[in-house]
């Protein structure tokens, strides 16, 4: 994808929730190929910030473009993640009854997803190679017959992040990947999703900020339901606002 | 008074109006003692006059009711000479309502045998009174005038008073009507809430619906019909009354108890499987059910306290009866009270912090199993609270909770989870719509259509009327 | 091949085998005994038996349509009732219909439209005289039924124990409809004294042996129908949503209409089961549509095991075999049974009597020390 330009672009979107402002007059650009990290203090707007984009929530007022002119306002979810935007949540979501390898296989990008459809769909050799493929980025090559369920905690956020790849979108909406990951898995994970970031857009959003200098280039930081702050991460610590409503809260290394 | 029985209308007629005019207490007394033996025509001739004698009596008794109803039965007698009787009687009445029957029955009685001008005056008389039971002796007043109408002009005065008087009438029973649909929709929305009230605390705080809620109520009922034979056993006759004061509480705690009971066996182990949990307290209803079935026999009857029986009538036509507005008060109170656990006790300020967040709360150190049992047993008890009050309008049965169970749980989920306020509105607007549909459509397809709106409504808004938005909305 | 591949192959053969074997049994072991052994021999089946058999192999279709709903989908409906009794009405009619002058009051229109003094066939019944529309709307009216309603409750996202109690509310709406007589569906006593299906008397046992292949046969279809649905993707797709609907729509699809594809399905396989049911049992009252009767469905499914199809059908013959015994000689404990069995089966074995063979069989013991997996517990359940 070499497209120019934003990939998607949030203007002056308002969410209110009976009178709290999750969001408030937020504006948000993200480029192609670009790996952006959303970072805030808790009820900041992060995930409010990423259920507007999947059409989870819907937005009192303002514009959510994605690609050159599509307006996802109005969207159903099922619709919007067929458009390419994939969307990875906090807390795993999985099938728990199916096993990793159906769990794979639902997620992948067909070209329709309706009932018949599905009903008739036959597995191509061309997408059990693709779930092949995936299978090894995200570690679970050994225990693709193994029900989800059974599976550790960081293995679920793999699969699940597994999942989003298969959707093939062109922008990924990633919601604290490393939660609850090991040292190790967590540095795992920083270079795969670097490595996805070359042909997708990413938004990660993030707590660990270890982490979030591992993978950052551009970084974002909400406040209140705005943008207070937003740059390369060194720009971004070195920023006062930022220290003022992040520094007390949340230890930042060195700072 | 042989005379009575006689064969000549003239010397009937006569005796007839000397028994009737001298008559008093003692003579109906003695009547009575020569009707003893006396052949069946003279008993058939007496009786209506022994019936007037006796209500003219009547109208100067002590007790309101038999005053009202002497006056009632004077004016269907069709007796012109009650009238001078009723309008005596009429100037000295206190009672608003009593002196309200005595000139309606004058004037009824006025239009029916009376002169011209005192018809015109009757029909007046009853048009400004409103009165319903002058409405059928007017219309055929008006049909007969209007019949004659072409023979002269003679009647025309008359037809006019009387179509006057019908419009008013026929108006005021319209809005008397309306007044009366909205009562009775209040009155069904109040049982509704109160019944409600427990099922959705319980819904938005465990995310639970209880279908053995009614059977709670069944419990509650059970509770004060004990009590009842309780206090008609052992108390003294003129305790009798205060059973009821002494039920409600009662009922509240035993169904508290069996509420406790139902959470420490099986709730708890179907925490966070709502859908298993409706079976599982299903298949307890039908144990309860079947339980009372086999101990209680099919139907027993709760008597309600003379303090709750009659009613109060506020205007023409509307009679309010005091155990529908009992329930409507404790309805209320029961709101009060809610509110004030929940917003003004410890244990309320626990119950909704777990209802917003379970986890949080449970990390900041409340006994989140405790709370949920403390609130499943006071929904319980305000089941039984409930099942209390619904004794006094109906029969205690078994299946006395299946009734308005459905209802109810139409009215949380329309209601919506963790706001009162939601609950009442619906429970408000599913009782009076019912109310307001049964006239039209039928009971059943008022409640068919009650259906479809609520599902028309849930188009809308799926959560219920007045669901928390947020992030936490539907984790 | 992993351990577990093979555990789950070896699972689905020995289910394959166990229905080769009772579809043997059923269909001709069964009628077999039926006709062949003299009356007094131990062999023989009653005509009795063999009826009451084929009641139950009806209700068991409609447990595999509401096992597909609730068993996989993870939708609890509490209005199959309805369906079945759509169902079993469009039949009930056509038979009806055709009792003709056989009638108590010797009319052409059913006695209690005599007794109602209605005085024409009503317009909706007219179509019924056919039998292949009543056979065809027995399917279709409650399918058409379902779709609206799905519709209208899966596009607004009514889900969980929302839609229970609406699914609840209907089966009252429709017993309350059902019971009254100006709807001219017979009233609180339904519709019976049926003579004849196609010109067969139903009196004769014949005809009932042949009503209960038929059965047997439609039970197989619909088993087949099932299991085609669950081993598809799309099957897997309605377990997925009973696990993660919301993963299921943030990967592109929509669960509203699947849930409304099982929903219309599982409606469609209840009707067939009320249409079967009719001709058979040769009556058919509101009380056996509205809430209870709904309720109990459910419990068939869930002793039998939901989520296995073979568990669908062991509940409902179980459950219903359980009932006939029951209220025969304990007529006063059967609601104390199928109370206790509620809250048996959802506290004690939520998996029913299909997940407890599984926990105690050697086999899958060897399974699960080898992958040191859990049983296959229903984790979506417990969300």
């Amino acid at each position: 994808m070499s497209e120019k330009g934003s990939i998607i672009y949030l203007e002056g979107v308002v969410v209110d929730y009976d009178g709290f402002k999750a969001l408030n007059q937020l504006n948000f650009i993200v480029n192609y190929n670009e790996l952006r990290v959303v970072i805030g203090p808790n009820g900041a707007g992060k995930t409010t910030l990423l259920d507007v984009i999947c059409g989870k929530t819907k937005p009192a007022t303002g514009r959510v473009i994605f690609g050159k002119d599509l307006d996802l306002i109005g969207k159903r979810e099922d619709e919007i993640a067929k458009l390419g935007i994939g969307r990875k949540f906090q807390a795993p979501s999985i099938y728990g009854n199916l096993t990793v390898w159906e769990n794979l296989d639902l997620s992948l990008k067909r070209d329709s997803k309706g009932v018949f459809a599905t009903l008739l769909s036959r597995s191509m050799a061309a997408e059990r190679e693709r779930i092949d493929r995936t299978l090894e980025t995200i570690g679970l090559k050994d225990v693709p017959h193994r029900r989800a369920g059974a599976l550790s905690h960081g293995q679920k956020q793999w699969l699940e992040i597994g999942m989003v790849i298969l959707q093939d979108p062109a922008l990924l909406l990633i919601d604290e990947p490393v939660a609850g990951m090991t040292d190790k898995e967590t540095e795992q994970t920083g270079v795969l999703l670097q490595s996805l970031a070359e042909k997708h857009a990413v938004v990660v959003i993030e707590h660990d900020m270890e982490f979030v200098r591992q993978i950052a280039r551009t970084v974002t930081v909400l406040h209140e339901g705005t943008v207070i702050c937003e740059g390369p991460v060194e720009k971004v610590q070195a920023d006062d606002r930022v220290r003022e409503i992040y520094l007390g809260r949340q230890k930042v290394a060195h700072a | 008074m042989g005379q009575l029985a006689g064969d000549d209308p003239a010397v009937r007629e006569q005796a007839f109006r000397t028994i009737i005019d001298t008559g008093d207490a003692a003579l109906l007394a003695s009547l009575d003692e020569a009707l003893a033996d006396a052949d069946r025509a003279t008993c058939v001739a007496v009786k209506p006059v022994k019936d007037l004698l006796k209500n003219k009596l009547n109208l100067a008794s002590d007790s309101e009711e038999a005053r009202r109803s002497a006056a009632a039965d004077l004016g269907t007698s069709g007796q012109l000479s009650a009238v001078p009787w009723l309008e005596q009687a009429a100037a000295k009445e206190s009672s608003r309502w009593v002196r309200y029957a005595m000139e309606e029955s004058a004037a009824v009685l006025q239009l029916t045998a009376g002169d011209e001008p005192a018809k015109i005056k009757a029909a007046s008389a009853l048009g400004s009174l409103r009165s319903q039971n002058g409405l059928p002796a007017l219309k055929d007043l008006a049909q007969q005038l209007s019949g004659d109408a072409a023979s002269g002009a003679a009647g025309k005065p008359v037809l006019l008073a009387a179509q006057a008087a019908i419009d008013q009438i026929e108006l005021w029973g319209t809005w008397s009507n309306v007044f009366e649909t909205v009562f009775r929709g209040i009155s069904l929305s109040s049982i509704l809430l109160i019944m409600s009230l427990g099922l959705a605390i319980v819904f938005g705080l465990m995310g639970v619906i209880n279908m053995a809620h009614g059977e709670l109520m069944m419990v509650g009922a059970y509770a004060t019909f004990v009590t009842q034979e309780l206090f008609r056993s052992y108390a003294p006759a003129g305790l009798f009354d205060s059973y009821f004061l002494v039920s409600m509480p009662v009922s509240f705690l035993v169904a508290g108890l069996c509420g406790l009971i139902l959470e420490a066996t099986i709730i708890r182990f179907l925490y966070g499987r709502p859908l298993e949990t409706m079976l599982a307290t299903w298949g307890v209803s039908l144990v309860l059910i079947q339980a009372a079935r086999v101990y209680f026999g099919d139907l027993t009857a709760v008597t309600a306290p003379a303090w709750l029986s009659g009613g109060v009538q506020v205007m023409v036509g509307v009679y309010l009866p005091y155990n529908r507005l009992f329930i409507i008060v404790l309805s209320i109170l029961c709101v009060t009270g809610i509110y004030a656990v929940l917003f003004r006790s410890n244990l309320g300020l626990r119950v909704r912090a777990v209802t917003q967040n379970r986890n949080m709360s449970a990390c900041l150190g409340i006994p989140t199993r405790k709370v949920d049992a403390y609130t499943f047993a006071f929904g319980s008890g305000l089941a039984g609270l409930a099942g209390c009050a619904l004794t006094l309008v109906g029969n205690v049965e078994p299946g006395l909770g299946q009734n308005y169970i459905v209802d109810s749980f139409m009215v949380v989920v329309t209601g919506g989870v963790g706001k009162l306020a939601g609950t009442i509105v619906a429970a408000l607007g599913i009782g009076s719509l019912n109310k307001f549909l049964e006239p039209s459509f039928g009971a059943v397809y008022g409640k068919v259509l009650i259906l479809v709106l609520v599902i028309l409504f849930l188009q809308r808004r799926p959560s219920g009327l007045f669901a928390i938005k947020g992030r936490h909305a539907d984790s | 091949m992993s351990a577990d591949a093979t555990d789950r192959h070896a699972r689905n053969g020995a289910e394959g085998l166990t229905f080769w074997f009772v579809g043997l049994f059923l269909l001709v072991i069964l009628p077999v005994l039926n006709v062949l052994p003299g009356e007094d021999s131990w062999l023989h089946v009653s005509d009795f038996t063999l009826n009451r058999f084929g009641k139950f192999l009806a209700f068991a279709i409609l447990a595999l349509g509401l096992d597909l709903i609730w068993g996989y989908t993870g939708i609890l409906s509490l209005g199959h009732g309805v369906f079945f009794g759509l169902g079993a009405y469009c039949i009930g009619m056509h038979l009806m219909l055709t009792i003709g002058k056989e009638s108590v009051y010797g009319s052409d229109l059913p006695d209690f439209m005599v007794w109602n003094q209605v005085k024409e066939l009503p317009l909706f019944w007219k179509p019924f005289y056919s039998f292949f529309v009543a056979v065809f709307g027995a399917i279709l009216v409650p399918t058409l039924c379902a779709l609206l309603f799905g519709y209208l409750a899966f596009r607004s996202r009514i889900k969980g124990v929302y839609f229970a109690i609406i699914t609840q509310a209907v089966a009252l709406s429709a017993w309350l409809v059902f019971n009254r007589n100006e709807t001219n569906l017979g009233g609180t006593n339904g519709l019976t004294d049926f003579k004849q299906i196609l010109g067969f008397r139903l009196s004769e046992p014949g005809t009932q042996r042949v009503l209960y292949v038929i059965t047997v046969l439609a039970l197989g279809g619909a088993y087949f129908l099932c299991r085609w649905i669950i081993q598809s993707r799309t099957g897997k797709v309605l377990i997925a949503i009973r696990d993660s609907e919301q993963r299921v729509l943030f990967s592109g699809y929509s669960p509203s209409n699947y849930k409304l594809f099982v929903f219309v399905v599982s409606a469609g396989l209840a009707g067939l089961a009320g249409m079967l049911y009719v001709p058979q049992v040769g009556i058919i009252t509101p009380a056996q549509i509205g809430v209870l009767p709904s309720l109990e469905m459910v419990i068939w499914v869930a002793v039998g095991g939901r989520g296995t199809l073979i568990g669908a059908i062991i509940g409902a013959v179980g459950v219903n075999f359980a009932r006939s015994l029951l209220t025969n000689y304990f007529p006063e404990l059967w609601p104390f049974f199928i109370g206790g069995l509620f809250i048996l089966v959802v506290l004690v074995f939520p998996d029913g009597l299909v997940g407890l063979a599984r926990r105690l069989t050697p086999e899958s013991l060897r399974g699960l020390a080898q992958s040191g997996k859990p049983a296959p517990a229903s984790e979506g359940a417990a969300r």
